[in-house]
């Protein structure tokens, strides 16, 4: 697991698609370009889908990784 | 000293490896009780449940004593009874702010905030904006209604008409219940029942040469939901000395046309149209009659032209004239050039206020 300077952390677990992503969006437009936003889900199709939506808005998406039994930890950097 | 039940979101469990505990606190508040559970459960759990800032009660986590939100009650300093059920959950459908918009505000635009070009400073824009709707007719209804479950932040109507029977064929904001009461009226109880977010405002007078120029410098944008040529010139004619952009419309039988006016940066209406039709030539909604859904078409992408321009999105229908047949089922665009011997907007505009303008009998026909 890559070590990575965070500028924003969001912890969304709780939260189910599409606002998973709906609030992913909503907090890397706060952010500025380069910066490095964490989302944390506990809802496994976030897994795929928000790395895909925010990946097709043009940010990267540096790592997801699984951190707990039903626990993700995204990492984007916004374009 | 009270003994309280606590049961925690699952959001929690990292750290406190529970969903449910039984807890003495020393002291009789919510706080005691926090300082109690992070003593309990240790750092990693106060670190989820504080502000690292404020020291105080993270602004998404709500906190239900007895089943009652802390905010209603003392927030933090809400006494505690002895056997009181507390409940820690992370605000999914509260009314806190996420980044600017509430829970609700995220839901209820979520499938616009999705959209690349729209996103959550799209719909931040849209809620400080303001839109005058002429006319809550036949273009009035759908656009009012889209604008409003847009969330357009505050959208006024101008109507001086009472509904009638003969209305409801096309006029989808109101109903039977409707009949006899005043346009306005009865669109404000509609589009407030679709989005309680939205201010409507309610003029209940006829957009006539003295009120013109008052009420369209007040508004981001305007919307010709009108249905006479003498409120349209009048419409357009205002909104170009006061530089507001507007979207006009209209409709007879099977066709309509759409154009968006930008004052300043293309053609306006008279560009296209310098003066009015004689009376007579052309035929008037009530002989020629109109199919309900033509307006329907018109009126929605008036509206959505009016959401591109406020989020600054797309292209415009600026320069260009969209003709909609809806027996050939055929759209067409035409270019429209700006005049340079337009009355309103050519290079020496001779309308330079209303009262030169005789803008004629406002018709009464309603379409
Ligand atoms: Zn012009």
């Amino acid at each position: 697991m890559a070590e990575y300077k965070v500028d924003r952390k969001i912890d969304i677990r709780g939260e189910v698609c599409p606002y998973t992503f709906v609030k992913s969006k909503l907090a890397i437009e706060d952010l500025k370009s380069g910066q490095i936003l964490e989302v944390i889900v506990d809802h496994a199709p976030a897994t795929e889908n928000v790395p895909r939506s925010l990946g097709s808005e043009g940010h990267k998406v540096l790592e997801v990784v699984k951190i707990d039994e039903h626990e993700w930890r995204i990492v984007i950097q916004k374009a | 000293m009270v003994k309280v039940n606590v049961k925690f979101s699952v959001m929690f469990k990292d750290a406190t490896g529970t969903t449910a505990t039984t807890i003495d606190v020393s002291g009789e508040t919510v706080k005691d009780l926090i300082d109690a559970l992070i003593k309990q459960f240790g750092p990693k759990f106060g670190e989820r449940i504080l502000d690292e800032k404020t020291g105080g009660v993270r602004r998404f986590i709500n906190i239900f004593v007895n089943g009652k939100d802390i905010r209603n009650l003392q927030g933090s300093d809400t006494k505690l009874e002895e056997g009181a059920d507390v409940r820690l959950i992370p605000a999914v459908a509260g009314g806190k702010e996420f980044f600017g918009l509430t829970q609700d505000q995220i839901v209820r635009y979520s499938r616009q905030i999705i959209l690349r070009e729209v996103g959550g400073k799209g719909q931040k824009k849209l809620m400080r904006s303001s839109v005058l709707i002429v006319g809550a007719g036949g273009l009035g209804s759908p656009a009012s209604l889209y604008l409003t479950a847009a969330g357009i932040g505050k959208i006024g109507i101008i109507d001086s008409d009472r509904v009638d029977l003969s209305n409801l064929q096309r006029q989808i904001l109101h109903t039977n219940d409707d009949i006899d009461r005043p346009k306005i009226e009865s669109a404000k109880e509609k589009l407030q029942k679709i989005n309680p977010e939205v201010k409507i405002i309610t003029h209940n007078e006829r957009f006539a040469v003295e009120n013109a120029l008052d009420i369209v410098g007040d508004w981001d944008f305007v919307l010709d939901g009108s249905d006479n040529f003498p409120t349209k010139f009048l419409i357009n004619d205002a909104c170009v000395l006061k530089r507001v952009p507007f979207s006009h419309g209209g409709v007879l039988r099977f066709v309509g046309m759409t154009t968006t006016i930008l004052p300043g940066k293309g053609p306006c209406y008279r560009c296209l149209t310098p003066e009015a039709p004689p009376t007579g030539m052309i035929p008037t909604c009530q002989e020629a009659g109109v199919l309900g859904a033509v307006p329907g078409v018109i009126g929605a992408i008036q509206a959505t032209e009016t959401i591109k321009y406020l989020i600054g999105s797309g292209e415009l229908l600026v320069g260009r004239t969209l003709f909609f047949d809806a027996l050939e089922m055929r759209f067409e665009e035409f270019e429209l050039k700006r005049s340079p011997n337009c009355p309103a907007c050519g290079d020496r505009p001779l309308i330079k206020d209303l009262s030169q303008v005789d803008y004629g009998h406002v018709c009464e026909v309603r379409f």
